[in-house]
């Protein structure tokens, strides 16, 4: 089976764009740029319907040995098992709509063949991630990835807050990449392939106290973890997300919504068998997913940049994903990354079409009323909005609901987990329809007539009152926000869980996996997973006072944003100090800057006595640089340029290992 | 009675020979307006000449003259790769030094030697061989750096790397003098026997003394402090060879002290300067405003992450191969940078500021696209030879247990690539500061990017050969 | 009268290298820098002489070998010099500092 074209495609596309492009209409762009994707999309379809339709699972497509040294062997193979077939369809399909809305979005903004291209690359390597058959391919596409969202996030190069935001991204990555990194090194160590087929069916056969113990594998879980937490923007490496939005909004979308940050739930949902062989790792996995979904939501509530809201919305939503994998949920944690992508790639293109209808603006202050002009708009977004905060029947509900009753029943789960989640619910419903509120009931805030546009975001520079998007925007809003709303159904009856059911045995102890996956299984799911009948009453329970939550969340937004306008800002002044830190976020990107970032050039330029750069990193810092500063005078001579002092190190530095050796020597 | 089978064995040697003083007789024969390209074609066509006796010579392995040289795989990969590098200098030179105003005759046949003692420097087994060949590169490259000669910085680049490169061989040889008095030899074979029966203090300190020397030429951290202020003076294709060729081999060289005399003792003294050299090299790029002097603080680096390949001892094939392939791919991104930067510098080398090359994607985006492959590939982004070679180096050093230092060199790996980022933000994301037009790349200096980006993406994509061939070049040399 | 063993060769040697390497980090003028590195390889020389004794006639022909080198690259040396007296006007190692940091 051709595999390889799925990925290849687009690529071909990005080529096809980044050398002729410049040459090429506009028209010509877009349609390569569709085109490609579109034959990827179709390819990626007939693959999953021969899968489905019975086919042989899974299938391994081997192009061609990468690298061979004795045993040690890495291909260049990709593989379409369940897991990956769900990742494939979601990148590819959601991927080609946002391609479509781009065409209309993008439509007057300079450096159109450099944006289909960069979206392009970045499928490649997006689906060279979802598609590797081992560890090393998938780095390929991992750092791909981030290096096509660096691109994009900065493609609007003359703003320096995007080139800024791109290298903050670039830069965090590699810090969780530097883990991920060490994790492959020890994979190879340990095992000595990479080859996933292989390398899990190794690390099944271990047994605890072999000579590679849980630890080693606790140590590799907690060391993906730290990759994981950089690409899908958890506690502590969330900090880009927000500031990727300064790319364009279709970009947000597809990048930074539906696809890659939710590579590293991906990633460690693919690594399940060392996950779920590593419970201390899994609980911190658990840990920081909660953690992180409950921080993000906070800051959520506080935010008037639209986009923004979103940003922290999906940094909390993939927290959700972090949890369900951390309780060995690893089916909710796909199933919710599936209709996550739907529900949440819809609400940034709605955000995308308001933001187009108004001129350019994202101050929600500056909305409002706005359902008159948009309504197309509108109700997609109501019905994304309504997934996202888990209104029964819409496809949100489904797949959070399925998270916290995993994070309370699992073994490996708590009612800590779930009571955070369910109040955090209670936040997203909150802070969503508070979006919702502000930006299309009430009166239009806006000025009727924007002074300009230009060098606001994402340079739009319509004017007039605000107005609907054209149809190449609102066909894939559409699109989406059905899936928005049936999307769940996939899950109804653990569906989607016993469909995942041979890639990611989840919760249940092996046996019982075993005869999950049997066909008859299907039947008559509700007992198979769950044998003790009282539980079911449990999960009715547990999902009533979540759908609760969900609606006393819109309830407030209502109240508040709707009904008596007034007390928000009230209520912010009452609150006053607690208030101002969390819509400063926390102050985290000031604690990092201060804490990080500054020793580390304010150290570097002590050492090399010579300043520059200023300005390059925000954040401020006076006494811990001092330090830096005095160490860095000593160091000063290193290199003052004095030939003399240079005989010097070297004479010094051959007297020290002289004197090293002796020492070795009359040991 | 030397056999004229050892003639075969230093074919590339006399070939580089031959046209290196050929080039210094054309030059003097050409009129004083004539076109002196022809002495760069000249010198192009002997390299590319070398490069085919090159695997002549490797259909003869085996030692040569007394005992002095030997032709091995290991030998080989070396000759390759330094002749590659000294051909893609001599190609970017052509353009470089009319608009410098260089004299030309001179500066070819200086490359040419000193590419005949890099490549000596491979085969040499015995000490008193690789003496001779290590001066006859280095005295090369002392009189290369100082060839823009109206420039003062490149007469202080060439009297720095002078002075202190000469007080660096002074340590080298005197440790040769003791190891000498230690084992008798001065024949690597030979110290290797004596020093399995025993070690006296003597050889320890010999050791250190040795290491000292090569450390100096391979920029290793504490001997790195030269690097810089050399690199921002020397001509930018002067230093693309410098920077590469003589660091090859003198890491074949540390390869054959280290390995092929069994030497103890050196363990933790390599760790340190690894550690040392990452640090160092990366955190010093941070600061910079040069392009090229922030390049020579990532050629420390660069060194860094190679000695590391060094202390894999618990799988002596695996780290002597890891390091072999790292020089490689290391030569290739390196040299393809440089080529870069020397034709943008232009006249007088006036563009060689980061500031400068704002909106360089704009402005010449074939450029930029080329130099950002470079960049990529000494960030270590995967599918290009940067990343595997540090893959590589780093596996091994994790399957020699060097967990700690593993942590260092990619953290240290992941602080880099933000001075390289940083050009890549310029070149991308800022306003062109001049509308200067970039004049477009010539025929030869293109040719040689193109190869340094062929050869950067081929030991990413395809690195089983060249990996391969290293694995049976190091199990020659550690047996 | 003791006889003269290798070890005091090695001694005078090692006294030699020493005052060569604090030569070259005291001293101001090139020149006299140039004599102190060439006093430290006629301190190899002598190491490698005196060892010969012991061994072979290795030693010897090294010894030659760096009388050699060390002529060449005293040319050298002095060449470099030149080409920078004529940019700097100047011997002095502390006034070479164009290139730092």
């Amino acid at each position: 089976m051709t595999l390889w074209l799925i990925p290849l495609l687009p690529l071909a596309g990005a080529a096809i764009n980044g050398l002729f492009g410049r040459r090429f209409s506009r028209k010509l762009v877009a349609t390569v740029a569709l085109a490609f994707t579109a034959a990827s999309f179709l390819w990626a379809l007939v693959i999953a319907s021969r899968f489905l339709s019975g086919g042989q699972v899974p299938i391994a497509d081997h192009v061609a040995t990468w690298l061979q040294i004795g045993d040690f062997r890495i291909e260049y193979g990709f593989l379409v098992d369940q897991l990956s077939m769900v990742m494939m369809l979601v990148v590819t399909g959601v991927g080609f709509l946002i391609h479509i809305y781009s065409v209309a979005y993008m439509e007057h903004e300079g450096g159109y063949y450099r944006y289909f291209s960069y979206l392009n690359l970045f499928m490649f390597f997006m689906l060279t991630l979802v598609l590797a058959n081992n560890y090393l391919l998938m780095f390929v596409g991992w750092e791909g990835v981030g290096l096509a969202s660096y691109l994009l996030i900065g493609f609007f190069f003359r703003r320096d807050s995007a080139a800024d935001a791109g290298k903050k991204a670039f830069i965090t990555n590699r810090i969780g990449d530097f883990g991920f990194l060490i994790a492959l090194f020890l994979l190879v160590k340990n095992f000595g392939t990479l080859q996933f087929a292989d390398l899990f069916d190794k690390v099944a056969k271990y047994s605890p106290g072999a000579e590679v113990g849980v630890g080693v594998l606790t140590a590799i879980a907690l060391l993906m973890l730290m990759g994981a937490t950089g690409k899908s923007a958890q506690i502590p490496l969330y900090v880009w997300l927000p500031d990727a939005m300064e790319g364009p909004t279709p970009v947000s979308a597809l990048i930074h919504a539906a696809t890659m940050v939710t590579a590293g739930v991906y990633m460690i949902c693919r690594s399940n068998a060392i996950f779920s062989r590593a419970p201390i790792a899994l609980t911190v996995v658990a840990i920081i997913g909660t953690l992180t979904a409950f921080f993000a939501a906070t800051i959520g509530i506080t935010q008037t940049d639209i986009k923004r809201v979103l940003a922290y919305s999906t940094v909390s939503q993939l927290g959700y994903m972090f949890m369900a994998a951390g309780v060995a949920a690893y089916s909710a944690a796909i199933f919710h990354l599936m209709t996550h992508a739907f529900f949440k790639g819809l609400l940034f293109l709605g955000a995308g079409s308001v933001i187009h209808g108004v001129g350019g603006e994202q101050d929600m202050r500056k909305m409002g009323g706005l359902k008159k002009y948009m309504p197309w708009t509108f109700w997609t977004m109501f019905a994304a909005t309504c997934a996202i905060s888990g209104i029964p029947f819409f496809a949100g509900f489904y797949s959070k609901d399925e998270i916290l009753w995993q994070a309370y029943s699992s073994p490996h789960g708590s009612w800590i987990f779930w009571l955070v989640g369910v109040i955090t619910a209670y936040m997203t419903s909150f802070y969503m329809f508070r979006l919702l509120f502000m930006t299309f009931t009430g009166e239009y805030r806006g000025a009727i007539e924007p002074a300009h546009g230009h060098g606001a975001h994402d340079d739009h520079g319509h004017h007039g009152t605000p107005h609907e998007s054209p149809w190449m925007m609102l066909g894939p809003l559409v699109i989406l926000g059905i899936l928005s709303v049936v999307g769940g159904y996939v899950g109804v009856g653990h569906r989607f869980e016993n469909f995942l059911a041979p890639v990611t045995p989840s919760v249940l102890s092996e046996p019982q996996t075993a005869a999950l996956a049997a066909p008859e299984s299907a039947a008559l799911p509700a007992q198979q997973s769950e044998p003790a009948s009282e539980n079911s009453g449990l999960e009715d329970e547990l999902m009533a006072i979540s759908i609760l939550c969900a609606f006393s969340g819109l309830g407030l937004a209502w109240f508040l944003y709707v009904k008596r306008r007034d007390l928000p800002d009230k209520i912010a002044d009452s609150l006053g100090g607690l208030y101002t830190t969390v819509l400063n976020k926390y102050y985290v990107d000031q604690i990092y800057g201060a804490a990080i970032i500054r020793p580390l050039i304010n150290g570097s330029r002590a050492i090399l006595w010579r300043g520059i750069d200023a300005g390059a990193i925000d954040g401020t810092l006076n006494a811990s640089a001092k330090g830096a500063q005095e160490t860095g005078g000593a160091f000063r001579r290193l290199q003052s340029g004095n030939i003399r002092s240079y005989a010097g190190w070297v004479a010094a530095g051959a007297a020290v290992v002289v004197i090293y050796m002796v020492w070795m020597g009359t040991r | 009675m030397i056999p004229s089978g050892d003639y075969i064995r230093i074919l590339p040697e006399i070939v580089l020979s031959i046209f290196g003083m050929l080039v210094m007789v054309i030059d003097p024969l050409l009129g004083e307006n004539d076109d002196r390209k022809s002495i760069g074609v000249v010198s192009a066509i002997g390299a590319l000449l070398a490069l085919g006796a090159t695997f002549i010579m490797a259909g003869h392995p085996g030692e040569a003259f007394y005992n002095i040289l030997r032709v091995d795989d290991f030998a080989v990969f070396f000759h390759v790769v330094v002749i590659l590098i000294a051909l893609a200098c001599i190609l970017m030179s052509f353009e470089y030094l009319k608009v410098q105003e260089i004299r030309q005759g001179e500066y070819y046949g200086l490359i040419l030697f000193g590419t005949v003692g890099m490549c000596l420097m491979s085969s040499a087994i015995e000490l008193v061989m690789l003496f001779v060949a290590i001066e006859i590169s280095s005295i090369s490259t002392y009189i290369l750096a100082g060839f823009r000669r109206r420039a003062a910085e490149s007469a202080e680049s060439s009297l720095k790397y002078f002075l202190l490169g000469s007080f660096a061989t002074a340590f080298f040889l005197y440790g040769i003098a003791l190891m000498y008095g230690a084992t008798g030899s001065t024949n690597v074979d030979a110290i290797a026997a004596a020093l399995r029966q025993g070690t006296p203090v003597m050889a320890y300190l010999a050791i250190a003394l040795m290491m000292v020397g090569l450390g100096f030429k391979v920029a290793a951290a504490p001997f790195q402090v030269w690097t810089p202020d050399v690199y921002e003076g020397a001509p930018a294709p002067v230093v693309a060879l410098m920077s590469t060729g003589p660091k090859a081999a003198a890491f074949a060289v540390l390869l054959r002290v280290l390995f092929g005399t069994a030497a103890p003792g050196w363990f933790w003294a390599v760790w340190i300067a690894a550690a040392l050299s990452m640090t160092i090299g990366n955190f010093g790029a941070l600061v910079q405003t040069n392009v090229k002097r922030m390049l020579a603080y990532s050629s420390i680096a660069h060194a860094g992450y190679l000695l590391v390949a060094f202390i894999a001892v618990r799988n002596m094939e695996q780290g002597v191969s890891a390091a072999m392939f790292y020089t490689a791919a290391y030569a290739a991104m390196n040299v393809g940078a440089f080529a870069v930067v020397s034709h943008f510098a232009s006249a007088g080398e006036k563009y060689v500021s980061i500031e400068d090359y704002a909106g360089l994607g704009r402005r010449s985006p074939v450029l930029a696209a080329v130099l950002t492959v470079f960049l990529l590939s000494l960030i270590g982004i995967p599918i290009t030879g940067g990343f595997f070679a540090k893959f590589y180096v780093f596996r091994a050093a994790v399957s020699s247990n060097l967990i700690w230092l593993t942590v260092i060199g990619l953290v240290n790996s992941a602080i880099g690539s933000y001075y390289y980022l940083r050009l890549l933000v310029m070149m991308y994301m800022k306003e062109p500061q001049s509308e200067e037009s970039v004049p477009s790349v010539p025929f030869a200096a293109g040719f040689a990017m193109a190869g340094c980006v062929v050869a950067t993406l081929y030991l990413g994509v395809f690195p089983n050969r060249v990996l391969q061939f290293a694995i049976e070049s190091a199990r020659t040399l550690v047996h | 009268m003791a006889e003269i063993t290798t070890l005091h060769y090695l001694v005078v040697a090692a006294a030699l290298f020493l005052t060569g390497v604090i030569g070259v980090l005291t001293r101001r003028n090139v020149i006299i820098i140039l004599m102190s590195i060439e006093l430290i390889l006629n301190a190899v020389n002598l190491n490698l002489v005196a060892f010969s004794r012991l061994y072979n006639l290795h030693g010897q022909v090294f010894a030659i070998f760096i009388i050699a080198d060390a002529a060449a690259e005293a040319a050298i040396a002095l060449g470099i010099l030149i080409a920078f007296f004529r940019n700097k006007e100047t011997v002095n190692m502390d006034e070479v500092d164009l290139l730092k940091w």
